[in-house]
C-alpha cells in the first residue's frame, strides 16, 4: 500500500478525566470508509478528535503525511478536510446563499465554487435566499455537504449525514457521496443506517466502546445478521420477517 | 380554571390556537396594560406633571421626545459594540465604560491642546477640525487599547466566562485610578464645535441642532454597522461565529481574526460613543465609566445579548425611559424616576427572559 491518506495510528481522547477513544487506529486511501457502532460508542468523538475540536490525549492523526494533532481546527479543515458534522450544525442566522458565499473567495478558480454547489443541488438555487433554518432537512443536509464541498477537500467526513431524512432524500444522499467518491474524493462516513453505510462505503470499520473491534466488508456484513445484531443493535431484515 | 384564564388571554392577544401557559399570557396583558396606560398618561391624563399632557403641551412633549433619541442613539453606539463583543465571544467586556471615558479624556486633552487653553473653552473658538480631530484620535487610541486587552489577556482564556469578566474588571479598576491620577477628579466637558450647535425652528419648535447631529451618528452607526454585518464577508462570518464558533473554524476559517476585528470595532463604538456622550449629554468625570458600563448592561438586556436589533430597541426604550419619567412623573415624585429603568427590565425579562430579541446561548 502506498503512502496512506489518513492514518490514525494508537489514537486516545477524552473529556477530561474520562477517555472515550482507546488507541484508535485507522488507515484509508482515496476511497470510501464507513466507521458503524452504536450510540455512544465514540464515533462522533472520533470525528471532533480529527478535526481538532476536542485535546487529544495521545496518539497521532496524519492526513497526506502532515500530523494534524495539536493543529487548530480552521488549519485542519485547511489541509484538505471537508467537515459535515452531525446536525448539520447550520447557521440559524445566515441564508442559504450566505453560507455559501462565506467561504466563496477560497473556493474560487476551483473545482467547487457556489455555482457547482448550485448545480449539483439545484434546491438549494431555488432557496438562496431563505434562512438555512427555514430548509427541510434534507435541504438542510444539502447545504451541510455543499458548504463542505466548496473547501474543496480531499476527504470528506461526514458525520451521520442520514440521519432523520426520509428514505427518498436518503437515496440522493447515497448518491451523491457515490459521485464524489468516483471524482477522487475520499470519504470517511460515520453511520449507524445499515444501507447507506454499506451502500456508500466498501470497507466497514465497526466501533463499540471506543475501539476497533474489528473492520469487514459491506458484503459480509449484510450476509451476517448476527454481526449487524451485535455491532449496530439492529434487527436484522430475515428476523423482523419471521 | 388556569385553561379558562389562559384561554381568555390568548383570544385577547388574539393568539388563537397557540397554547401559551395562562402565566405567561398574564404577563403580556399586564405589559400591554403597563403600555396602554404609560401612552394614555402621557397624552391626556399627565396633569401636575413638570410637562405637563401632551395634549395640553405638545412642544414639551416633542422637546422630551428629542431628548429621549438624543440619549438612545448614544446608548445605541455604545451598546452595539458591548453586544458585538459578548454576542461574538460570549465575553461581557466589563472595562467597556472604562474604554468611553479614556477616550473622552484623550479627545478632551487633545481639544485643549489644539486650542492652547487650559480650561473649558469658548465654545466659539473650536472650530470642526478642533472636534473631530480629538475624536478620531481619542477612538483610535481605545481601539488599539481593545485589541491590546484581547490579544494579551483575553484571547487564551476563551470560554473562561467568569475569568474573563474577573480580568476586565480588574482592567476597569487601573484604568479608573490611572485615570484619576491623570486627568484628575474634577467633572469636565468636551466642548462641542459651534458649527454644529444652535437650534433650528420647525412648527414653532426648537429643536437642537447638536441633538439632532447625534441621532444621525447614531443611525450612521446603525446603517454601517447592519451593511458590515449583512453585505460583507467578515459579516457572515461574525454571525455565523454568534451562532458557532466551533463550526466556523471547522469551515477553514481562522476565528481568531474575526475576535480581533470585532473587540478593535466593540472598543472603538465604545470610544466614539465616550466622545460624543461627553460633548453633549454628560461631563467627564471619575465614575463616569461605571455608569455607562451600567447603560449598555440595561440596553443588551433588554434587547437581548449578541443582536444589533436588540441594541436598538433596548436603547430606544431605556431612552424614552430614562427621558421622559422625570418629566412625566407627578413633580413630587420626579425623584423616582430612576425606577422606571427597573420596572422595563423586570416586564421585559418577565415575558422574553433572553431580551426582546435574544435567543439562549
Amino acid at each position: 500500500m502506498s503512502e496512506p491518506l489518513l492514518e490514525i495510528s494508537n489514537l486516545d481522547v477524552g473529556y477530561g478525566q474520562a477517555q472515550v477513544l482507546h488507541s484508535v487506529d485507522l488507515r484509508m486511501g482515496q476511497e470510501a470508509v464507513s466507521v458503524i457502532g452504536r450510540n455512544g460508542m465514540g464515533k462522533t468523538t472520533l470525528c471532533n478528535a480529527i478535526m481538532g475540536l476536542l485535546p487529544v490525549m495521545s496518539g497521532s492523526i496524519r492526513f497526506r503525511g502532515i500530523e494534524l494533532v495539536g493543529l487548530a481546527p480552521y488549519k485542519v479543515a485547511a489541509t484538505g478536510i471537508g467537515y459535515v458534522p452531525q446536525g448539520r450544525r447550520l447557521f440559524t442566522s445566515l441564508t442559504v446563499d450566505e453560507h455559501l458565499a462565506m467561504l466563496a473567495r477560497q473556493a474560487r478558480g476551483k473545482r467547487w465554487t457556489p455555482t457547482e454547489v448550485y448545480e449539483l443541488f439545484p434546491r438549494l438555487a431555488e432557496r438562496k435566499k431563505l434562512s438555512a433554518t427555514s430548509l427541510s432537512g434534507g435541504e438542510q443536509q444539502m447545504l451541510a455537504i455543499g458548504r463542505a464541498l466548496l473547501l474543496n477537500a480531499d476527504l470528506m467526513l461526514m458525520d451521520e449525514p442520514s440521519e432523520g431524512l426520509a428514505p427518498t432524500i436518503v437515496e440522493q444522499l447515497v448518491a451523491t457521496s457515490r459521485r464524489l467518491v468516483t471524482e477522487g474524493i475520499a470519504v470517511l462516513l460515520v453511520e449507524q443506517n445499515l444501507s447507506v453505510a454499506t451502500a456508500i462505503a466498501e470497507r466497514q470499520v465497526v466501533m463499540v466502546s471506543g475501539q476497533i473491534e474489528t473492520e469487514i466488508s459491506s458484503q459480509e456484513l449484510l450476509e451476517d445478521a448476527d454481526a449487524q445484531r451485535r455491532y449496530l443493535g439492529v434487527e436484522s431484515l430475515e428476523d423482523t420477517e419471521a | 380554571m388556569t385553561a379558562v384564564m389562559s384561554g381568555a388571554a390568548n383570544a385577547l392577544l388574539g393568539r388563537r390556537g397557540r397554547n401559551v401557559p395562562w402565566h405567561r399570557s398574564l404577563a403580556r396583558l399586564v405589559i400591554i396594560a403597563a403600555i396602554a396606560f404609560v401612552i394614555v398618561w402621557v397624552v391626556v391624563l399627565a396633569s401636575g406633571t413638570s410637562a405637563g399632557s401632551a395634549v395640553s403641551a405638545p412642544s414639551e412633549f416633542l422637546k422630551s421626545i428629542l431628548n429621549a433619541l438624543t440619549i438612545s442613539g448614544i446608548y445605541f453606539i455604545v451598546a452595539s459594540g458591548f453586544t458585538l463583543v459578548f454576542g461574538l465571544m460570549r465575553t461581557v467586556q466589563m472595562a467597556h465604560g472604562s474604554l468611553f471615558l479614556l477616550a473622552g479624556y484623550f479627545a478632551l486633552e487633545y481639544q485643549l491642546d489644539f486650542l492652547g487653553v487650559t480650561g473649558t473653552p469658548d465654545r466659539g473658538i473650536v472650530g470642526w477640525g478642533d472636534w473631530w480631530l480629538p475624536l478620531v484620535i481619542g477612538v483610535v487610541i481605545v481601539s488599539g487599547l481593545g485589541l491590546f486587552i484581547q490579544q494579551v489577556f483575553l484571547r487564551w482564556n476563551q470560554g473562561q466566562d467568569l475569568r474573563q469578566a474577573l480580568i476586565t474588571i480588574a482592567i476597569s479598576i487601573v484604568l479608573g485610578d490611572q485615570m484619576i491620577q491623570h486627568f484628575g477628579g474634577v467633572a469636565e466637558p468636551i466642548t462641542l464645535t459651534h458649527e454644529i450647535h444652535g437650534y433650528v425652528n420647525f412648527a414653532g419648535i426648537r429643536y437642537g441642532i447638536h441633538q439632532l447631529f447625534v441621532i444621525g451618528m447614531a443611525l450612521g452607526v446603525g446603517g454601517g454597522l447592519w451593511l458590515l454585518l449583512k453585505k460583507t464577508r467578515t459579516g457572515m462570518v461574525i454571525r455565523a461565529g454568534v451562532d458557532d464558533t466551533p463550526m466556523v473554524q471547522a469551515l477553514g476559517i481562522n476565528v481568531q481574526k474575526v475576535f480581533a476585528v470585532a473587540f478593535v470595532l466593540g472598543s472603538a463604538l465604545a470610544g466614539l460613543g465616550g466622545v460624543i456622550a461627553g460633548s453633549s449629554v454628560t461631563t467627564l468625570a471619575p465614575g463616569v465609566d461605571g455608569q455607562w458600563l451600567l447603560h449598555s448592561l440595561v440596553v443588551v438586556i433588554i434587547g437581548g445579548m449578541g443582536s444589533l436589533g436588540g441594541a436598538a430597541a433596548g436603547s430606544l426604550l431605556y431612552g424614552l425611559a430614562t427621558a421622559l419619567a422625570p418629566v412625566y412623573l407627578p413633580t413630587d415624585y420626579a425623584y423616582y424616576s430612576i425606577i422606571a429603568t427597573f420596572v422595563i427590565l423586570a416586564l421585559v425579562l418577565a415575558v422574553r427572559p433572553y431580551g426582546l430579541f435574544g435567543r439562549p446561548a
